[in-house]
């Protein structure tokens, strides 16, 4: 059974399922939308059960890694394949992607109310699309993937958004799709002189027989690297993203900030770092540079948000500066610290933004000063919402930290200024999320309109508690999710120079 | 025993997850029998391995057990490894045995409180942060536990939490704690970077035969402690103890005096085989250590709050146990933090019971005051008595007298830094212990003796606390007094049992340490007469001034008026910190956002995009639509390639 492509595919067989919905039976709609995400899921599973993490052990290349390859000719003119496949980085993000959708569905089925078929149908392409960006072999695909995953979160903002919606949407997809110009410019470079004497988008080919000069590298790294830039967003490409999180509903934040910002990091392990490694250690120092601003500055700039949504989307870009600040370090603590931090900011910071929205769908305002004193009116809520902080600011024993404490102990390595800069991102974090925490939850209840909310419901239960099992488990016992990437960064490293 | 090792910090977690998640059903009643027996049994654990480990024939005496790869990433390995050597034995053995004390006490003291479960869960959660603490065998298992009982502080400081005030002294705790941290932080990753491994057993074998630069070691040691500055409120980093007092009493009692602060004093000590390496860093351990001693001694001197006294005190007393660190006695450290939790832990739990007591008479009396200064209290010991007797022997014991507990650890501690070559630290730290006894002694004759100073009417609702908050303060009593005799110098005879027992953890150091100093029985003597001659003057003085004339404070206080504003005041660090560093960093914080992020790094995109759009505005105006028009062009257009052409 080839689980990979009906992962892929299922959630857009769920959206065309719902087309044939009538519109008044709005049930049914999202019945079939949960359905779908959790048959995805399910699906997903022998994936990650299936794996094997010691294959492609010393491996200099991509094919060596990957399991459950499909090669299938596509457009064939071209040369453009079906060629799908995970190595362990795709696949926890493949996972990632499976696990959180599901829940932000979930999560939707009180908040939206308007254009409810098409809502959902518009998730279930996203989640098509973000999936296929993770398991494309193929670059056309690859880039036919990242640019289809645009539109529908285009129209979740746009739509459903909040009241300054058509700006943060068309703001976001002119910023990404400037990004990706370039990009694709880049592709058509290795198509046409990627493999010498052959016309390929196959990756697996560029790895093993690609060989690109060292002027082409740095101009691929910069192309490539903008569209990523942009994506993850690294400081000063991050203003779209504020503005795109306050906008979105809260689904769509929680998916925008999990899985959508990974694209950026992942498209660096993915193809900056393996295929233009001379490019790579030429920018290294610019790309750490940017990643420390991003900690610090983000950090600084998120300390004075008065919005909860806001500054959870700043503290995305100082976050996400760890996983660059990791990558970039070129050793395996670095990588491994980037990779697992991917995985830790999407389940910590997706939380953080359901847990806003659960708020804001009793009260209607985000705004922190409007709050005070709920740990007495919402206990449940205000011991989930410490937990999923206290993972995002890095405390031990929650996932938060394995991935800080690797992606600081690789930055030290490489260069001990940027571990001791990395490490003030630390403190920094404390200071936000505590400073937020206390304003919202601590001192007494002032305002009447917050006398006589609501706890969770069992359904918001049930999804926090999901995503705080595995914050858990990987705080606790981090190696089950660092071995599978484990040969993924040791090839990576391998190729920039067996560091 | 050591084979199930793990059991012992496990216990705890199980009673915070029962606690936490099943507390409210369970009942108050279960939940503190399940609270406290969790840590009753971790204690009875710990006793039996360290039998198990006296058992062992010295040299034997470290016992390692990994149980999973915690962290592995390249050449970086982080085992789940506990370590059970002398060090450790000693110190799950002050802390399990301490906490089963207090988790008693709580029982009492937080009856009725609407948070009892979450209290209960919590205090089991930094139990077992801090066994995890002292029993990990790596940096990185060390620190899991670093963390994590700051949380637990952070979350019992600001228990109360509808109180702002409360909760802002949490939050000050964790941050703060977190800028330690980050030097521990630093130094963990210097260690790693130097030695490649992050296992103590590594760590020392490489530092037993260390011949690189003395540098690296120095720099390694001095992030460790100022990360041990933050936990163990030192200065630069102690304003956030004092604030801590926010708390319930008996968690100042458990986290703020007899165990979670003495984690850095545990880290300089557990890291002895590096510090022995660099002798500057111990000389800044001594002298921060004495400074702190008798800076926070000072501030203690007039402050009213019965916590605070005894925060500052906590504070000055930490700075001793670095003292004895820093002049290379880690074992009289050591010591002093096992004494010192044993009389601190009954002053905070007497305080406790008295603030009990008074609360109590308040709300009797229909009246709203605080409850916790001394200028309204007075006369206690007769409405307390076990509180009194008990307070008063923690008293004598801090101050140093023999054969009190308090006294052989603090003066091995003064006399090795004679010993050890920091005369000048010596000196420093007698007379701060002359001050200890004064301000001790204040605090027990302002709360104790004399008259009741409160309303009259209050006075009648005046109660001893029961039996279960009252005989933790008889066994602490009793600990406070025979707690030192396993340190009894040999010039009294004594063998100095303790310091033999834990030897074998300091061996290293030993080996490495540059320090010989001389040995002179007669002048350990003379240092033993001065500083008991010291405490004995400041009981007197403390006597003669609220006793007997209760006048001669107040007029003393009238010629020097600006000292005691200045003592009152804290010296305004407070003060210059906020403006110093959380201003500034809300400054920073405010001008990135609204000066840089919003006009600048956004204004740059949302100007392009205007550009991009006014650029289509100018240019449509080209696309006029008149044929005649684009004729003209295409006319224009040929002349100008023409007339090119020609001239080229």
């Amino acid at each position: 059974m080839d689980f990979l492509t009906l992962t892929i595919f299922i959630p857009l067989v769920g959206g065309l399922l719902i087309l044939l919905v009538r519109r008044q039976s709005e049930g049914v709609a999202k019945g079939i939308a949960l359905a779908a995400s959790a048959l995805t899921f399910v699906v997903s599973l022998p994936l990650i059960f299936g794996f094997d993490p010691g294959k492609g052990a010393y491996a200099s290349g991509l094919g060596d890694l990957l399991q459950f390859e499909v090669d299938r000719p596509w457009i064939e003119a071209l040369n453009i394949r079906y060629h799908i496949g995970l190595d362990g980085v795709s696949l926890l993000l493949v996972m990632l992607t499976t696990f959180l959708t599901p829940l932000a569905i979930w999560g939707s089925f009180t908040a939206i109310k308007q254009r409810v078929k098409t809502y959902y149908i518009t998730f279930l392409m996203l989640e098509t699309g973000m999936l296929g960006v993770f398991a494309s072999v193929d670059l056309v695909l690859f880039y036919v993937f990242w640019e289809a995953m645009l539109i529908p979160m285009y129209l979740l903002i746009g739509v459903w958004g909040g009241p300054n919606r058509v700006y943060a949407a068309v703001k976001f997809i002119l910023y990404t799709m400037v990004g990706s110009l370039l990009m694709l410019v880049g592709i058509l470079w290795l198509y046409f002189n990627g493999v010498p004497g052959e016309n390929t988008f196959d990756l697996v080919r560029i790895f093993h027989l690609g060989q690109i000069p060292d002027r082409a590298q740095l101009y691929l790294f910069g192309a490539f690297a903008l569209a990523f830039a942009i994506k993850v967003p690294m400081f000063p490409f991050h203003t779209w993203l504020p503005d795109a999180h306050v906008e979105a509903p809260t689904a769509g934040s929680i998916v925008l900030a999990g899985i959508l910002l990974k694209m950026g990091t992942y498209g660096f392990i993915r193809f900056c770092l393996p295929l233009f490694p001379y490019a790579a250690h030429h920018f290294a120092g610019l790309m750490m540079v940017l990643a420390l601003i991003g900690i610090i500055y983000g950090a600084l700039v998120t300390m004075m948000q008065t919005d909860m949504k806001r500054l959870i989307a700043y503290s995305s870009v100082s976050h996400l500066g760890f996983v660059m600040l990791g990558l970039f370090a070129f050793n395996m603590q670095g990588m491994q610290g980037g990779t697992i931090q991917m995985i830790n900011h999407g389940l910590s910071t997706g939380a953080l933004f359901f847990l806003v929205g659960v708020i804001y769908e009793r009260r209607h305002t985000r705004t922190i000063t409007d709050y005070g004193g709920l740990a007495k009116v919402m206990p449940k809520y205000a011991t989930l919402f410490m937990i999923v902080a206290l993972s995002s600011v890095g405390l031990p024993g929650l996932n938060g930290f394995v991935g800080e404490f690797l992606v600081l102990v690789g930055a030290f390595k490489a260069k001990a200024v940027y571990g001791i800069l990395g490490a003030t991102g630390v403190i920094l974090a404390v200071v936000y999320l505590l400073w937020m925490y206390q304003r919202v939850f601590f001192g007494e209840v002032t305002n009447d309109a917050n006398k006589k909310l609501l706890d969770l419901t069992t359904a918001e239960k049930v999804i926090l508690a999901a995503i705080i099992v595995f914050i858990v488990w990987i705080g606790v016992h981090p190696t089950t999710f660092l071995s599978l990437s484990e040969n993924s960064a040791q090839m990576v490293l391998t190729r920039l120079g067996g560091m | 025993m050591s084979n199930h090792l793990y059991l012992i910090p496990l216990l705890p977690l199980a009673g915070f997850l029962i606690n936490g998640l099943l507390g409210r059903k369970l009942g108050d009643k279960a939940v503190g029998f399940i609270g406290s027996a969790v840590i009753g049994i971790a204690f009875v654990l710990s006793v039996a391995a360290f039998v198990e480990l006296l058992g062992l024939p010295v040299h034997e005496r470290h016992i390692d057990r990994t149980f999973f790869t915690w962290l592995a990433a390249g050449s970086l390995e982080v085992p789940f490894g506990l370590l059970l050597d002398p060090l450790s034995a000693l110190m799950i053995l002050v802390v399990s045995g301490v906490s089963f004390i207090i988790h008693i006490y709580s029982i009492g003291y937080m009856h009725g409180d609407p948070g009892y479960p979450r209290y209960f869960s919590f205090l089991n959660l930094f139990v077992f942060f801090m066994l995890l603490l002292v029993l990990g065998d790596n940096y990185p298992i060390m620190f899991i536990g670093w963390e994590g009982v700051g949380l637990c502080s952070y979350l019992l400081i600001g228990f109360w939490f509808t109180d702002e005030a409360r909760a802002t002294a949490g939050k000050k705790a964790f941050i703060v704690n977190r800028v330690g941290d980050f030097g521990f932080l630093i130094g963990l990753f210097l260690i790693f970077a130097t030695f490649g491994t992050l296992s103590y057993a590594g760590v020392s074998e490489q530092a037993r035969y260390w011949v690189g630069p003395g540098s690296v070691i120095f720099w390694i040691t001095l992030c460790m402690f100022f990360g041990a500055t933050g936990k163990s409120a030192q200065i630069p980093l102690y304003v956030w103890l004092p604030d801590a007092m926010a708390g319930p009493t008996p968690v100042s009692a458990l986290i703020h005096a007899a165990t979670m602060v003495t984690a850095g004093v545990y880290m300089v000590a557990r890291n002895s085989f590096l510090f022995a390496l660099a002798p500057a860093t111990l000389s800044i351990i001594a002298w921060v250590g004495v400074l702190t001693a008798i800076f926070a001694a000072t501030i203690a001197l007039v402050n009213n709050d019965i916590k605070k006294v005894l925060a500052y005190s906590t504070i000055s007393q930490l700075g001793y146990m670095f003292v004895g660190c820093g002049v290379g006695a880690y074992a009289a450290g050591i010591t002093h933090l096992m004494t010192h939790a044993f009389f601190k832990a009954l002053l905070f739990l007497g305080a406790g019971s008295v603030i009990h007591a008074i609360q109590h008479a308040h709300e009797r009396a229909g009246f709203v005051g605080d409850p916790q200064d001394i200028r309204y209290m007075g006369g206690l010991r007769r409405k307390l008595p076990t509180t009194y007797w008990t307070f008063a022997v923690a008293c004598v014991a801090i101050a140093g007298i023999p054969p009190f507990s308090g006294f052989f650890s603090k003066d091995e501690i003064i006399w090795r830094s004679f010993a050890g070559g920091h005369p000048a630290v010596g000196v420093v730290a007698m007379i701060a212990a002359g001050l200890t006894a004064f301000y001790m002694f204040r605090l027990l004759y302002l709360t104790f003796h004399g008259g009741w100073r409160g309303r009259r009417d209050q006075a009648d609702h005046l109660h001893e606390s029961p039996p279960v908050m009252t005989m933790p303060l008889v066994v602490l009593g009793l600990l406070s007094i025979v707690g030192g005799w396993v340190a009894i110098p040999h010039v009294l005879g004594g063998g100095m049992r303790l310091e033999h027992f834990l030897a074998p953890s300091f061996r290293i150091a030993e080996e490495l340490s540059v320090m010989h100093g001389h040995h002179s029985v007669s002048a350990e003597y003379l240092v033993m007469i001065l500083s008991v001659a010291l405490a004995v003057g400041g009981i007197l003085w403390a006597r003669a001034w609220y006793i007997r004339n209760p006048e001669a404070p107040k007029r003393a206080l009238a010629r020097a008026k600006w000292l005691y504003r200045l003592l009152l005041n804290k010296y305004y660090v407070d003060e210059i910190y906020d403006y110093a560093f959380v201003q500034t960093t809300l400054a920073f914080g405010d001008g990135a956002w609204r000066w840089f992020d919003i006009p600048i790094v956004d204004g740059l995109v949302n100007g392009l995009a205007k550009l991009v759009g006014w650029m289509g505005m100018v240019i449509r105006r080209v696309q006029t639509g008149l044929v005649s028009n684009y004729a003209l062009m295409m006319a224009i257009g040929i002349i100008l390639v023409v007339g090119y052409m020609v001239w080229k």
